[in-house]
């Protein structure tokens, strides 16, 4: 009786090391394949160096006037009291690219209609959160963009827009 | 003997043992078949009243996906900057490349129709109900697959069309909290689609998910031999007689399933040569086009998205939809009556009143939700105004229903969760409907035309 119990246990234990080993092995490969996988996203990154971008001098921009930037992805907007903001391009609801449509003075999404104002803010859902930002600097009269730094938010308050004079 | 009658004798082999001495070629072909099917069938097994063959065209579909994915893959070139200009290529110089392309894209079209069909069919034949409880859990993993190998599939073109539709339906990762954005980034390879997720998408569908899904069917077939077979149809209340008149499967069941096969391989091959596949301009990540739609299978999801936080579109209502169909074979059903369509006579009319109640709702749902939206554009949707609140308006509705169709028809439970499966089928039908026929520029709801 004694026996049979100790063999019993012996063969759970002997059981309960095999699937031991297994999980091991397992997550072994599991690691292998995420290191494997791994370089690729610097292969494929964008350059980090062109982050920041000279978007121009402060004089090139009207007061409430909205400019894209293709290679950086975004748009300058100019608000009417003169401070900027650099608005990312992609819509908050579904990451569709969002176009300045002038004539209504907002952006409004082809994909699922939401409108968004020159300072970012919804104005029609579904999108749920105002569009993100860029960090902006104004050195010598020139407006820098750096892409690298994305804020996301969910409105738009006064302290977000960089001012020329105040820098 | 020659050599060549040596050779011949070899390949042959001294083969089975078997009763028909003849020399009929087909015998070969009888023996190979029977390694994998019953010498015998039930009669009542065979006929396309139970079965319509939807399992055997899905499988036709997949092989002939593999075969037309295999072709194809001599000419695409997985990469941003050529997958395009293959697609074109393989449309406007390869010899049959367009009609092969054609076939490929509606095979994967179909299979998604046939594998749904055939979902209801095992629905609505009881033929979920133990002992074949797991190989309906298996057929929602091979649905799962089917599903994600459309949509990998769809993104390899890189035209506007596809790149978009998997940004959108992508981005609903977003909303998934914690795991939701990491899992995103994986998939995609970075922050948004671009050459890596070519590649995955590349790696997925022209490898991993096809050896999944052949590795799967198999798994789905050994089941259905596990289970005696599939389901005897039987008419409501019908006792089945034992022992149960059987047919030999070759002939009787074979030449049937041969039949059908062909006759999808028709059907395909008549589509592809008058229907071609869809090719958009290039892929440009700096213009959406108006309107930007998700891929038809995904959009009944888009279409609630135009409803709700994204929150409960993308993850709630998916989660607890899967979860029902998971549950569906192990709940304690008081009435399983396998092998006859819709149950009983009142199992009938219940799904048929499930199914115009789930259709006039949602299409009244939507309308509602629509003037609402248009009343009130003032303010970000947010989790509890354009989540909850609707969420729990509509767990009231499809709960009143149940109870509804309990009570007052005085069903079953198995009868009042058959209403309950074809509510929310027919629900989700009506979204894809609207979705894709009934949304136009912007969104916004027209008459299609
Ligand atoms: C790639 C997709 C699929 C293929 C190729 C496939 C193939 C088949 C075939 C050939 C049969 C034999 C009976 C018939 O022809 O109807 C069968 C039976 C069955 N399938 Fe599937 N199937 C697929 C997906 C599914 C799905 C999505 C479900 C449900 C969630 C499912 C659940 C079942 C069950 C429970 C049976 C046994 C039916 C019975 O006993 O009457 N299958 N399948
Ligand atoms: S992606 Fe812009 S509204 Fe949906």
């Amino acid at each position: 009786m004694a026996m049979q119990e100790k063999k019993t246990s012996r063969r759970t234990f002997l059981n309960a090391l095999w699937v031991g080993v297994g999980a091991l092995s397992l997550a072994e490969i599991g690691f292998l394949i995420s290191r494997f996988l791994k370089p690729r996203e610097q292969r494929f990154a964008e350059n980090t160096a062109d982050a920041v971008i000279a978007a121009g001098s402060v004089d090139a921009f009207d007061p409430g006037s909205v400019t894209a930037f293709v290679r950086g992805k975004f748009y300058l907007a100019r608000l009417d009291n003169g401070g900027f903001l650099a608005l990312s391009r992609t819509c908050t609801h579904l990451g569709c690219t969002v176009p300045w449509v002038d004539d209504e003075k907002r952006f409004v999404c082809p994909c699922h209609a939401s409108a968004f104002s020159i300072n970012g803010e919804v104005l029609a859902p579904p999108a749920p959160r105002a569009l993100d930002l860029f960090d902006i600097r104004i050195e010598n009269g020139q407006v820098l963009v750096d892409t690298g730094k994305r804020t996301k938010r969910v409105g738009f308050e006064a302290a977000q827009a960089v001012y020329p004079g105040r820098a | 003997m020659s050599t060549l009658q040596r050779v011949w004798a070899s390949i042959r082999g001294s083969g089975p043992v078997t009763n028909s001495s003849s020399n009929d070629p087909r015998k070969y072909l009888r023996n190979f078949l029977l390694h994998f099917r019953p010498a015998e069938v039930p009669e009542r097994s065979i006929g396309f009243a139970l079965t319509a063959y939807l399992g055997v065209a899905s499988t036709v579909l997949l092989v002939m996906l593999i075969l037309s994915g295999l072709m194809l893959k001599f000419v695409y070139e997985p990469s941003a900057t050529h997958a395009y200009a293959s697609i074109v290529y393989i449309g406007s110089e390869v010899p049959f490349g367009q009609l092969l392309r054609n076939l490929h894209r509606w095979s994967g079209y179909a299979l998604l129709v046939t594998a749904f069909l055939h979902l209801l069919r095992v629905f609505y034949t009881g033929a979920f109900h133990g002992p074949r409880q797991f190989n309906w859990i298996i057929g929602l993993a091979l649905m799962a697959l089917v599903l994600l190998s459309n949509f990998t599939g769809y993104l390899l073109p890189w035209d506007q069309i596809s790149y978009w539709a998997v940004t959108i339906s992508t981005s609903l990762l977003d909303y998934v909290p914690g795991i939701g954005t990491p899992l995103k980034e994986l998939i995609l390879g970075g922050p948004e689609p671009g050459p890596a997720t070519l590649l995955n998408f590349y790696a997925l569908h022209t490898a991993i998910l096809p050896l999944s899904l052949v590795f799967l069917v198999l798994f789905h077939f050994w089941r259905i031999r596990m289970a005696h077979g599939i389901v005897v149809r039987r008419a409501p209340d019908e006792r089945l007689t034992s022992p149960l008149p059987m047919v030999r499967t070759v002939p009787h069941l074979v030449t049937r399933e041969a039949a059908a096969a062909l006759l999808v391989v028709a059907a395909m091959l008549a589509l592809s040569m008058t229907l071609d596949a869809p090719l958009a301009e290039q892929a440009n990540p700096g213009m959406s086009p108006n309107p930007t739609k998700a891929p038809w299978f995904f959009m009944g999801i888009q279409e609630i998205l135009m409803h709700l936080h994204p929150l409960f579109a993308a993850l709630v209502i998916p989660a607890c939809l899967l979860a029902f169909l998971l549950c569906l074979p192990y709940l304690r059903h008081d009435a399983p009556a396998t092998g006859v369509w819709f149950g009983s006579k009142r199992g009938r009319r219940t799904v048929l009143a499930a199914a115009i109640a789930g259709c006039l709702l949602t299409a009244g749902g939507v309308l509602l939700s629509e003037a609402v939206l248009s009343a009130d554009t003032a303010s970000p949707p947010t989790v509890l105004r354009n989540g909850l609140i609707p969420f729990l308006a509509i767990v009231a509705v499809v709960a009143g229903f149940y109870a509804m169709i309990k009570k007052a028809l005085d069903a079953s439970k198995s009868e009042a969760v058959q209403a309950l499966f074809t509510f929310l089928t027919s629900a989700f039908l009506t979204l894809t409907l609207i979705g894709t026929w009934f949304r136009g520029a912007g969104m916004q709801l027209v008459w299609p035309g």
